[in-house]
Parts: structure tokens; C-alpha cells; sequence
């Protein structure tokens, strides 16, 4: 992952200050940890962890024709927004492979704002303008706005502390303007932890004062900055999956488990007939969670999968539980042997460790 | 600031060794530790496995990632620390003690010499 020139978001000092690690990841310079992903991630499971999203794409589609064109470009039903609503979707090549996966919200009536992965920016404008149509204006703000994802049970009551007793956050899936100290911030009750929560976006001009806020009022919450590290084991622990491992040109979203967010009901969009054959057919693989048993060292990406000693792919996701304490990972396996209660073995270093197939998510909150 | 005691020689990849007669005990220091954070699962060596110089011989494991341990002098492996086993953020918790990683009995105990003092390794962990 090295790349020649990274790039910052408006929270790199603030970072530094924090005492994070850096690390490069998807032509970006972002924290993976200020002081251990275990603790960050318990932070966002208790109470409420903040993480710079700065780095995520923030693509604005206007006009009279937007709604019918994000319908043919992406996999689930826009016609289901009303303004202010959002929703989880592909955006699919002819194949139906997955080039990324996101969320719109309809902000006003003809205009959307889509929230894209960081590494797949350039990719996805490319595709989205080569298939345009007339009536639709497609801006990259991606620039000039930052973002701030609050998560954890504790977020409503910093909000209530920032903005007064009455403040209810929006509901669920929806996102609203909020003013706040001449800060105009949208805000998104969504998130990629499985807790409670809210992505922010806003002008980069306002990032390190809502940083520095947003820390000094959870303080008394305890508010822990959190990295690229805890995003991912949290995110891990119920199986959202991660563009780039479990989500690829290679794979479709029925294979991913992803089909609620498919709407193979809706006219013709691109991926449709692939994947309306494949719903017919079903599917050759799986993309099956899985947790370690008994004492062994977590799963990593790339670590071979077998079963009765025939390899049957390898590891997309793994890591450690920190919630679990043991590992847990994702591997898109043969759609035969991806059924829960299927018994694997993961190859570390040469040696076999048992591992089994679960329901997703692997990690439910009591 | 990372504690490195006086006592102990020091290797470029962050390994401490502790001389007892012929014997060496080995861990991670301080200063590698707080770097991995979150160790969650040490893999030992086998006793009576013959350890090179520099070679890799255990693997000490964070959440995000597996980093390889090596030997810091020849010798074999006489000992390692099976409480690792249940709880491996004794590397954490307490490095240059229950922290300990194994045991080596010295091919040659002169080869010490060749690895790092406190002040040299101070330094070059800045």
C-alpha cells in the first residue's frame, strides 16, 4: 500500500496531536489507532468512539432526470427515498461485479448526495459520468468536505449536551441539516459500527473545531478518538463487509449476502440480468462468517480455508474479536459448504486451526 | 518515553536478552510492545528447537496484525513461557518480566557482545 503521494484530510494535525499512528490506506494518510484498537473499539461498543470519515468520497447528483439515472446505476430502489431518507447500495458493472458500495440520501427532491469509499473515487466518477444522462449534474465534493462518524450508545446524549435537551437525532437511515455554532453539518444516522450513531458531513473549513468539540463535550461520555483499526473490527463483528476484501469486481451482491439491497423488481439497471440469472441458478459461493475455536491466533486475509482437507478458498476479513475475544473473520466460500454450523480449518503459518461457520452478525449485543 | 533497562543487551528488531550463566531470556522490549498494542496471541517456539542468529522463531500477534520475533543469538531452545498461552498481554502488561518470551541456551555466550547496549538502543529508538 505505498503510495507516492497520500493524501491528508483537514484532521491530520489534529491526528498527530492525538498522538496517532499513520498509516497509508487507499492513497490517503489515516489513523489507525491513537492509543490501542482494543480500547477504541470497547469506547464504541460502551459509550461513544469518533472517527475522521474526511477521507470517504462525497459525490452530488441534481436534476430533473437524477432519480431515474441513479435507478439504472444503482442496485436498490431509489424511488423508495423521500427527501431526507438514505439507503445502502451497489453500484455494479455490466458482470454485476461490485465497482463499490455506498449509501444515497435524497437531500432535496431532485438532488442526491452519495457517500463513496475513499479508495474508489476516481473509479466510480469515471464509470458514473461515462453513462450520464442529460438532465443530470454529477459534482466531486469530495475536496472541500470532511466527515466525522459518531458512534455509540452515548451519541444522542452528545447531542443533547452540544444542542439542548430537546435535540432529537434523525431517525434512523435519514439525514438532516443542523445548525450548530455557524456550522452547517448534515447529519446521517448511520454508521459502520452496529452501535447507535451518526456520520457528519460538513465544509472542511469546520473540521477542527466540530473535532475539538464533539472531544471536549464527550469527555465527561467518554469519548475516545478511534482509528482505522477499531472501524474495522467493529465493523467485522456483524459482518458489514469492506470494499476492496469481501467486496470486488469479482464478486456480485448476491454472492456477498447482499441481496436486501438488490431490487431485481425495479426496471433494468446495469448488473440486472447477471443478477437475476444468478438469483435463478443461486449462487456458486458464499460469502460465510466464521468464528475461530479454541486458543489460536486470530484469521487474517489471504489465510487458505479447508474443509475435510480440501482448500476451498481463502480468508477475506479477519481479525480478532475484541467484543469476543476470539477470532472471527469472512471467506467467500462454495455455496454447499458456506451453510452455518459447517466446520472449517484455517491455515496459520503452515498450521491448521479449527474454525466454524456462523450466522451473521457475529457479534449480538445482549 | 520507553523504559529500557540497563541490564539487558538489545537487537535492531526490538528483542531484549537477559544473560543467566550460558542461558538467555528473551522478550520484546517496551518501546516494540507499545508499538504492536494489543498483543492477543504469542506463538511460541518448541523446546529444543535450534535457534540462528536473526532467524525468525515465534510470531507475537496484535488485532491488526502478526509480527515475526527472531533469535537474537544461536542457540536452543531450552524454555518458553507457556503463560503466554492464556495470556498473552503479559507482553503488554509487563515486558521485560512475566512477559518473557523463551529461553535459549547459548551456543556461544561471547555472541552477546554483538548486540546492543541500553545506551545504544536508546538511541536508536529516538
Amino acid at each position: 500500500m505505498s503510495d507516492p503521494d497520500p493524501k491528508t484530510t483537514p484532521l491530520y494535525e489534529e491526528h498527530r496531536r492525538a498522538g496517532a499512528k499513520i498509516i497509508p490506506f487507499g492513497g490517503w494518510l489515516m489513523p489507525v489507532q491513537y492509543t490501542s484498537i482494543s480500547d477504541e473499539h470497547h469506547a464504541v461498543r460502551k459509550d461513544v468512539g469518533v472517527f475522521d470519515i474526511s477521507h470517504m468520497g462525497q459525490l452530488i447528483a441534481t436534476g430533473s432526470n437524477a432519480a431515474e439515472w441513479l435507478n439504472r446505476m444503482l442496485t436498490n430502489n431509489i424511488e423508495k427515498l423521500e427527501v431526507g431518507a438514505g439507503q445502502y447500495t451497489f453500484l455494479l458493472n455490466q458482470r454485476g461485479g461490485i465497482i463499490d458500495d455506498l449509501i444515497v440520501y435524497r437531500t432535496r427532491t431532485e438532488q442526491y448526495l452519495l457517500v463513496v469509499n475513499a479508495s474508489r473515487v476516481a473509479e466510480d466518477l469515471a464509470w458514473l459520468q461515462a453513462h450520464i444522462l442529460p438532465g443530470v449534474k454529477l459534482e466531486n465534493r469530495s475536496d472541500h468536505y470532511a466527515g466525522l462518524a459518531i458512534q455509540g450508545p452515548r451519541v444522542a446524549e452528545l447531542f443533547q449536551s452540544l444542542l439542548g435537551d430537546s435535540f432529537e437525532l434523525p431517525a434512523r437511515n435519514t439525514i438532516r441539516e443542523v445548525e450548530f455554532n455557524m456550522m452547517r453539518l448534515a447529519v446521517a444516522r448511520t454508521g459502520y459500527t452496529g452501535e447507535d450513531g451518526v456520520e457528519v458531513f460538513f465544509e472542511s473549513k469546520y473540521a477542527s473545531a466540530f473535532w475539538t468539540t464533539i472531544l471536549e463535550n464527550g469527555k465527561p461520555l467518554g469519548i475516545r478518538p478511534c482509528g482505522l483499526g477499531a472501524r474495522d473490527t467493529l465493523r467485522l463483528e456483524m459482518c458489514y463487509p469492506l470494499n476492496g476484501n469481501d467486496l470486488t469486481p469479482e464478486h456480485n451482491p448476491l454472492e456477498a449476502g447482499l441481496g436486501f439491497f438488490v431490487d431485481l423488481s425495479k426496471p433494468n439497471f446495469t448488473g440486472s440480468e447477471v443478477l437475476a440469472q444468478t438469483k435463478e441458478h443461486g449462487t456458486k459461493r458464499r460469502l460465510a462468517p466464521f468464528r475461530m475455536e479454541g486458543k489460536g491466533p486470530p484469521p487474517r486475509p489471504h489465510y487458505p480455508v479447508y474443509r475435510n482437507g480440501e482448500r476451498l478458498g481463502e480468508v477475506n476479513s479477519g481479525t480478532l474479536s475484541p467484543s469476543l475475544g476470539y477470532g472471527i473473520g469472512m471467506a467467500y466460500l462454495p455455496t454447499e459448504h458456506a451453510k452455518v454450523g459447517t466446520a472449517l480449518q484455517i491455515e496459520i503459518r503452515g498450521q491448521k486451526f479449527p474454525a466454524v461457520i456462523e450466522k451473521k452478525p457475529l457479534y449480538k449485543k445482549s | 518515553m520507553s523504559n529500557v533497562p540497563d541490564d539487558l543487551y538489545y537487537t535492531e528488531s526490538h528483542e531484549w536478552v537477559r544473560v543467566e550463566g550460558d542461558r538467555a531470556r528473551v522478550g520484546i522490549t517496551d518501546h516494540a510492545q507499545a508499538e504492536l498494542t494489543d498483543v492477543v496471541y504469542v506463538e511460541l517456539p518448541k523446546v529444543g528447537a535450534q535457534a540462528e542468529a536473526r532467524g525468525q522463531i515465534a510470531v507475537v500477534e496484535s488485532v491488526k496484525a502478526a509480527s515475526d520475533i527472531y533469535a537474537p543469538i544461536k542457540g536452543e531452545i531450552v524454555e518458553v513461557n507457556e503463560a503466554l498461552s492464556s495470556n498473552p498481554a503479559l507482553v503488554n502488561t509487563d515486558p521485560f518480566g512475566e512477559g518473557w518470551i523463551f529461553v535459549l541456551q547459548m551456543n556461544s555466550p561471547e555472541d552477546v557482545k554483538q548486540l546492543r547496549n541500553a545506551a545504544a538502543y536508546r538511541q536508536a529508538i529516538g
